[in-house]
């Protein structure tokens, strides 16, 4: 089987952000990049369903020149091939980005397209949505337990209180949930090997999609400093604290 | 436990390409899944876990700056990196690997019949064999020339007699190289586990490197075959450029025993509160301390990242390797003393890592050339006069 899966770039989930202080950005200096955790557990997933059932996975991410490390961590994780979608964040919104997806779904025509439920920067949340909306087919989020029987996929999820598991026919749209798996690391012999696999380099121009945002970012804050805490002297001032500062009684 | 995270005051990390950043982030996940949780623990009972050996192999960090015979094959700041990143867990892990490596595989490479090389190398690439090298004797350290090991040759082969000691690797192993004098002549042989007169005794009761095997190789009228021998080893000059090899390692462990020390005495100092509630970080004092370690491990950097480069342009000459070798594990034990300063009492707990590293340290400082032995190797390059004899 064929599998599609995303590749995001995500700002280094351990790196301390600063935003600009015109508030158009973060700040980018000696910051690094790092594959989104949730894409890895859509890699891994997607991989192992190849490693039993054999085919051919394919790695696409969506980004400037800096998210070619993050496609070649998947094509050391065992990726065949990559996908490097062209623009920088500036240019995209979910929206967008769904569409370019939905775009390669089409040129790739996989059996089945992973993605990362969502990425740990943005947190948006949306794309694996649209994709299947864009796409018209079955979806399935936050995966937390897939199998293949035959030529339908089950796929359990994690929701308030239990678990769901759903049944779809392929191909569909799953996005992965942490739970999902373990993935693997990249070996030192299979990261030389990731250098010597093929990307295909593309923009959204010249796969003819329509780059007009629908969402367009105002501006970046960081969160305000928490003010330390005091104590109280007496129970009415407490109170008088609760309801007049406060406000919460 | 949280997951390392290096220090970079200069971004200096901007100079690593993709593979380097990608076997870097590797390495660290591998140490902070398998090996950090349970340190504290190897090192409380004095074990390594040989169990990690093979995976060790399988994830490629074996002979990762070597080509061929099942190698990664990567640039010299790959294998730094590695070395960075494994002793930033504890410099018993990172040592199996510059033992291994620079010392076992690197002599073999170097020193060994093609033989010798197809039967070794895969299998000690791949971790599914241990090697261990044995120079240094109860009586000959900083002067290996004065060796008593003896090798004579037999109508079959050749016999060994004497003892090698402060052998890592040294239980372990499945092939030793070992350095003995034949007629007078320093020639390198490979021994393996089991061989009749051969002994592989454990070292007990250390207090520093206590997650690492330690070992004594005894040899008494080993017996070994013809095709033993190192065929291109000769002289004293053969092990000596092993051993400039596995320097660059430790050298670049150190840098990451340091940043360890360094990244807990930070947030402990921004943490622990005295005098007024403040935190002690807003004292003077603790950040003079700081500020010296941090400009400790930054210079230990540059220094570190030159000499990788001129390793890698086939530039580096021992001298460079000393002064790098010394200058990386002195600081690192400053930072590890000053960190424990900081932390105050809880800095001796093996809650902290603080205590754990220094004391690997003090081995760092001594073993594969003392300070005072790379001070004179310099003083030798400076002056032309040779200090030591």
């Amino acid at each position: 089987m064929k599998i599609l899966v995303t590749a995001k770039r995500v700002t280094d989930p351990d790196a301390k952000i600063r935003v600009k202080p015109d508030g158009t950005g973060i700040e980018t200096a000696g910051l690094e990049y790092k594959l989104n955790p949730f894409c890895e557990n859509a890699v891994e997933a997607a991989v192992s369903l190849v490693e039993q059932n054999g085919g051919e996975v394919v790695a696409v991410t969506i980004g400037d020149d800096s998210a070619t490390i993050n496609l070649r961590t998947a094509l050391a994780m065992g990726a065949e091939r990559g996908i490097h979608v062209k623009a920088s964040d500036t240019e995209l919104d979910s929206d967008l980005t769904a569409r370019i997806l939905a775009k390669v779904y089409e040129d790739e025509k996989p059996d089945l397209f992973i993605l990362g439920k969502q990425a740990v920067d943005g947190d948006s949340n949306q794309v694996g949505q649209l994709v299947a909306e864009y796409l018209g087919l079955p979806q399935a989020c936050f995966a937390s337990k897939m199998e293949l029987n035959g030529d339908r996929l089950q796929v359990t999820r994690e929701v308030d209180g239990g678990l769901e598991t759903l049944d779809l026919s392929l191909p569909a749209v799953v996005t992965a949930d942490l739970r999902l798996n373990e993935p693997r690391l990249p070996t030192l012999p299979n990261v030389l090997k990731a250098k010597r696999k093929p990307v295909d380099v593309k923009t959204p121009a010249d796969m003819g999609v329509d780059t007009t945002l629908k969402v367009v970012t105002v501006a970046y804050e960081a969160p305000k400093e928490r003010a330390g805490g005091i104590k109280v002297k007496t129970v009415e001032e407490l109170v008088d604290k609760l309801r007049n500062e406060a406000k919460v009684i | 436990m949280d997951a390392f995270k290096d220090v970079d005051f200069l971004d200096l990390n901007e100079l690593l390409t993709d593979e380097e950043r990608m076997v870097r982030d590797s390495v660290r996940r591998f140490v902070s899944q398998k090996f950090r949780p349970h340190i504290e623990e190897y090192y409380r009972k004095g074990i390594f876990p040989a169990e990690l050996i093979p995976e060790m192999g399988r994830m490629g960090f074996f002979g990762v700056n070597m080509q061929g015979y099942g190698c990664a094959g990567m640039s010299n700041l790959a294998y730094g990196l590695v070395s960075l990143e494994l002793e930033a867990g504890d410099a018993g892990l990172r040592s199996v690997v510059s033992v291994q490596t620079s010392l076992a595989m690197y002599a073999i490479l170097a020193f060994g019949s093609e033989e010798q090389k197809k039967r070794w190398l895969p299998e000690l690439a791949a971790g599914t064999k241990v090697g261990c090298f044995g120079l240094t004797e109860p009586d000959f350290g900083s002067n290996p020339m004065g060796m008593r090991t003896k090798a004579a040759k037999t109508d079959a082969g050749y016999v060994l007699d004497g003892a090698k000691m402060w052998i890592t690797n040294g239980t372990m192993a499945d092939v030793a190289v070992v350095w003995a004098k034949l007629d007078g002549r320093v020639k390198g042989f490979l021994v393996e586990r089991g061989t009749p007169g051969f002994k592989q005794i454990a070292m007990h009761h250390k207090l520093s490197f206590r997650a690492s095997d330690t070992a004594e190789l005894a040899f008494d009228g080993c017996e070994i075959p013809a095709n033993a021998i190192m065929p291109e080893s000769d002289g004293i000059k053969s092990p000596l450029s092993c051993l400039t090899q596995a320097r660059f390692g430790v050298a670049w462990g150190a840098l990451g025993s340091a940043m360890d020390c360094y990244n807990t005495a930070r947030d402990y100092a921004i943490e622990r509160k005295q005098f007024k509630d403040r935190p002690i970080a807003s004292h003077q004092l603790v950040q003079a301390k700081l500020a010296h370690m941090l400009t400790g491990i930054t210079t230990a950097q540059c220094l570190t990242l030159r000499v990788t480069q001129l390793k890698e342009e086939g530039r580096a000459r021992p001298e460079h390797i000393s002064m790098m070798k010394m200058y990386d594990t002195e600081m690192a034990l400053d930072c590890a003393r000053i960190a424990r300063s900081i932390l105050g009492a809880n800095g001796i707990t093996g809650e902290y890592p603080i205590m754990r590293h220094m004391c690997n340290l003090e081995t760092t400082t001594t073993y594969e050339g003392t300070t005072d032995i790379h001070k004179l190797v310099l003083g030798k390059d400076i002056t032309g006069v040779q200090a030591f004899y």
